[in-house]
């Protein structure tokens, strides 16, 4: 712990009470909890935007039939860099960010268990994020294999290869730190009266994810560490001609990236989970069994993982298996889904920002929801794999489903922040650009995917001209509108208005209710009690 | 009041230029807009389509009922309109239906799914069995039962790169089209095995509802029953590296009469085009053949240019290995470049190439761009050094 003494004064200006250090050397050293999560979450959006430049490249490449702009060996680069970006750079660390801000305040905790380590599973990350950007520039260029990385064409790459897994060694290590800091915090550091059960859903979710991350990111680091023995030292775990298969890297690979999916989605139910009653005006309907849920719907995630392998050719108990366990999650996510229109239904609604982009999330993850329902099915799953439609499913889910819940959030908690207001019209103009130019982007994908256009291809066929173009355009304007984002939150931090203590009335969570907008820089000092 | 104004205001803004985006989008392009499944040409594909749109049927008026709540107390129960919150927030009863119904519904959608999956996997009793080969970048059939067993020939993408690059019109078939067709008969289940050589491909027939993974060392297998006549058009699924998307399916379905004729000529032609290996061949003969070979199996990473686009793909104009010793290039091609044990996109050619084609492709590279060898390579000396 540094030793700083807490001015009760908390509105006094930066500097000074930050441990000692100023300047870069107070975010190099910080072990508060607001400080990382405030790094975690820059990060995250630079990551953000770095992936979605790769996007646009990629975009438009596909604008029309022909290569133009890339060759199809950086094409792959591309997608492969875009898609490790975009899940490990930016989904991943800005939840990590909302937690680190928002657990101790919500939990009645000083700040997080292991100060230290907390400023070390950050300082990780722009480590791992130069490894995976160098490889761009290695002889061979960046990895073309894909996000999934999958053997045995990984042994055919250069050194960018090598220099990707170990940014995923990293990655992986950053995030397990970050998941013991979180479970130990929850489980331990609650103030006197703050039972499991009284915990606001959104520490609730990152109690479930911090487990899943914990689980399963060492199996991960196991599949990649293969690939790498594999590569340099002789050994053949996927290699048929040495006595290994292929396949097994993809059963490991899922065993991990099924979980993965719902690391990404729970603290987004989280985030959810308190802007929707916030703007209702109404109590979360169906707490205990929101719980439930997703306590359900974290174990059943260990148990579906070959339902991206239904075209590899397994036994057909195996489809049925994997099939059956994989629609019966859409019960819990469907409870899920109703206690959120019941907590909706009857209340006194507005719609400020995070209040649209909740329900921007609500409806379109749903969607992407019922494109995952049809998916899990074997049949049609064997014409859809590897099309354009998975691409658009699953961009409704980590699109629509955790990056709308991010903005939500974002909108939602910057004047407990920074205790300024963003300009509410602009962040309405953000929502609708947003959503509409999503749409436009991943709506068309399906009909791509249902007539045959396979993913990962940096040239088309000219029956897929059209929709590609409607994407291409959408991507620009989405890209576009993302750069309002940034101009809502400078100009919030900056000069907005200064926030009320309670800027929404209808948040009772205890950091609304009982610290000070904005949250002082060490949180609770005493514990406070919670009635 | 005001911010609902607002609101309303932005969202009709935000509307009108969507409406401007996509009208540019559509403007000047021909509007033959693919948005379903291929039309299905067999049974199975046929049975699929249907549970797809039966779900996508169920999955609507569930997605509109639900959503028609949420825009219904988005309309209703707001606070501008001076809507009061109610305190509810528990209801044991609504928590078991809405657990129970979907429950059910799921039941409804995996009871005729289950069927289609066992009937999908069900390759017994074929008549006729191919296997296809997954190659970095093109697919390999050997007819290995029934009626043709024996033919065997190898599927590229004859899509000329002038096309592709942008200095030619793009064809009809553009990037789905080959030099040699799957040929199958109409109404014979076929049963495919796929495998592949290098890294895992995956061949696809959308039409015919079958897709299976190609995986290196292993064999696994689909099958079909075309139930029309035609040809049929698709690509490699897997991503397989930099060729992923220049490696076209196409399966021709003719009737049995011509598929009996298509299998007689195809044998006749294997006889009468058989390679002689022991014919000592002129330089020119060679030279010319081994054009037509590295157009084929070469070109795209070495580049017509022979420049090749290092450092992954190196040049062979001027290369040490084509200007050196014959026997290192000729091992080179056979057995392929394996880099600290492990192999490179340089694969072993011996298992793809006959001597003769081995033969005049070495010696055109040996005698072309800047590579001034004189030597002519004979199949004789290829044999040889074969392992």
């Amino acid at each position: 712990m540094s030793a700083v003494v807490d001015s009760p004064d908390h509105a006094h200006d930066e500097h000074g009470h930050h441990g000692g250090y100023g300047g870069i050397m107070r975010w190099i050293t910080t072990t508060n909890h607001k400080d990382i999560g405030t790094l975690y979450l820059w990060f995250s959006f630079m990551m953000f935007l770095a992936g979605g430049v790769m996007a646009l490249v990629i975009r438009a490449e596909l604008f029309q039939p022909g290569l133009q702009f890339v060759n199809p060996d950086f094409f792959n680069q591309l997608t492969t860099m875009h898609g490790l970006i975009m899940v490990f750079g930016a989904i991943m660390p800005a939840f990590v960010g909302f937690a680190n801000w928002q657990i101790p305040m919500m939990i009645g905790a000083p700040d997080m268990a292991f100060a230290r380590m907390n400023n070390w599973s950050f300082w990780i990350l722009p480590f791992a994020a130069l490894l995976l950007m160098l490889s761009f520039f290695m002889p061979g260029g960046a990895p073309g294999v894909g996000w999934t990385m999958y053997a045995p064409l990984t042994v055919q790459m250069g050194i960018g290869m090598d220099l990707t897994i170990f940014a995923v060694h990293l990655l992986g290590m950053s995030s397990i730190m970050g998941s013991i800091n979180i479970l130990t915090t929850i489980l331990n550091m609650r103030a006197p009266g703050m039972t499991l059960m009284r915990m606001p859903m959104f520490v609730w979710t990152w109690l479930i994810t911090a487990y899943l991350l914990v689980a399963t990111m060492p199996v991960l680091a196991g599949a990649v560490t293969m690939t790498l023995t594999d590569r340099h030292f002789g050994t053949s775990f996927f290699n048929a001609a040495g006595g290994g298969d292929p396949v097994l890297y993809q059963h490991v690979f899922w065993f991990f990236g099924h979980p993965e999916v719902y690391i990404i989605a729970l603290p987004a139910f989280g985030v959810i989970s308190q802007v929707i009653p916030a703007f209702s005006r109404k109590p979360l309907f169906g707490y205990a069994s929101m719980v439930y849920a997703t306590t359900t719907i974290a174990i059943l995630s260990f148990l579906v993982w070959a339902h991206h392998m239904y075209t590899t050719g397994m036994p057909v108990t195996g489809q049925l298996f994997f099939m059956y366990a994989t629609i019966v999650i859409a019960v819990p996510t469907g409870v899920k889904v109703f206690n959120w229109l019941a907590t909706m239904w009857q209340g006194s609604l507005s719609f400020e920002t995070p209040m649209l982009f909740a329900c921007g999330f609500l409806f379109l993850f749903t969607l992407g929801g019922f494109t995952g329902l049809v998916l899990s099915l074997v049949p049609i799953d064997i014409q859809l794999q590897d099309t354009y439609y998975v691409v658009a499913h699953f961009h409704y889910v980590m699109v629509a489903g955790a990056l709308f819940a991010a903005f939500a959030g974002i909108y939602f908690w910057l004047p407990k922040w920074t205790g300024r207001m963003y300009d509410e019209t602009l962040g309405k103009w953000h929502f609708w650009l947003t959503i509409i130019f999503f749409n436009m982007i991943f709506f068309v994908q399906h009909f791509l995917g249902l007539a045959g256009m396979p993913r990962r291809i940096p040239d088309y066929p000219l029956m897929f001209e059209t929709w590609n173009k409607i994407s291409s355009i959408g991507a620009f304007g989405f890209g576009l509108s993302q750069l309002l984002f940034l101009y809502i939150v400078l100009k919030a931090i900056r000069s907005g208005e200064k926030a009320p203590e309670r800027p929404w009335e209808g948040a009772d969570s205890i950091d609304w209710t009982m610290l000070p907008t904005p949250a002082p820089y060490h949180t609770f000092e005493t514990p406070p009690v919670i009635r | 009041m005001k911010a609902s104004t607002s609101a309303r205001s932005i969202a009709s803004w935000a509307l009108a230029i969507l409406a401007v985006f996509s009208g540019l989008a559509f403007s000047g392009l021909a509007l033959a807009l693919e948005w379903n499944l291929q039309p299905a040409g067999s049974k199975l594909a046929a049975d699929i389509h249907n549970l797809h749109e039966y779900v996508m049927i169920l999955c609507t008026v569930i997605f509109v009922g639900v959503f028609g709540f949420m825009f219904w107390a988005c309309y209703a129960h707001r606070k501008s309109k001076g809507h009061k919150a109610a305190r509810f927030h528990e209801n044991t009863t609504v928590e078991i239906l809405w657990t129970v119904i979907p429950m059910l519904i799921l039941v409804i959608i995996a009871w005729p799914v289950t069927k289609t999956v066992i009937a999908q996997k069900d390759t017994s009793n074929a008549d006729i069995t191919v296997k296809v080969t997954g190659y970095q970048w093109k697919w390999r059939y050997d007819y290995l039962k029934g009626e043709g067993e024996g033919i065997s020939f190898i599927s590229t993408l004859s899509t000329p790169r002038d096309q592709i690059e942008g200095r030619a019109p793009k064809g009809e078939h553009y990037l789905l089209e080959v030099d040699n067709e799957m040929v199958v008969p109409i109404g014979k289940k076929v049963r495919v095995l796929t495998t592949a050589a290098d890294v895992i491909h995956s061949w696809w027939m959308p039409v015919f509802g079958a897709k299976q993974d190609a995986i290196p060392g292993f064999v696994r297998d689909l099958w079909f029953k075309a139930d029309k006549t035609g040809t049929f058009r698709s690509q490699c699924v897997e991503l397989c590296g930099k060729e992923h998307g220049f490696m076209p399916v196409v399966v021709k379905v003719v009737t049995r009469e011509e598929y009996s004729k298509w299998a007689g000529d195809r044998m006749k032609l294997i006889a009468a085009a058989a390679d002689d290996p022991n014919k000592q061949y002129v330089m020119d003969e060679l030279k010319k053949r081994g054009e037509q070979v590295y157009a084929k199996n070469c070109v795209v990473c070495h580049q017509a240019t022979g420049k090749g686009t290092p450092p992954a793909f190196p040049p062979l104009d001027g290369s040490k290995v084509v200007t050196g010793p014959k026997e290192k290039q000729i091992e080179t091609v056979l057995n392929g470049v394996v880099k600290d044990g492990t192999p490179t996109a340089m694969v072993a050619f011996g298992k793809q190439l006959n001597d003769v084609e081995l033969a005049a492709v070495i010696t055109f590279t040996r005698n072309n761009w800047g590579n001034k060898t004189g030597e002519a390579i004979q199949p004789a000396e290829v044999r040889a050094l074969r392992k």
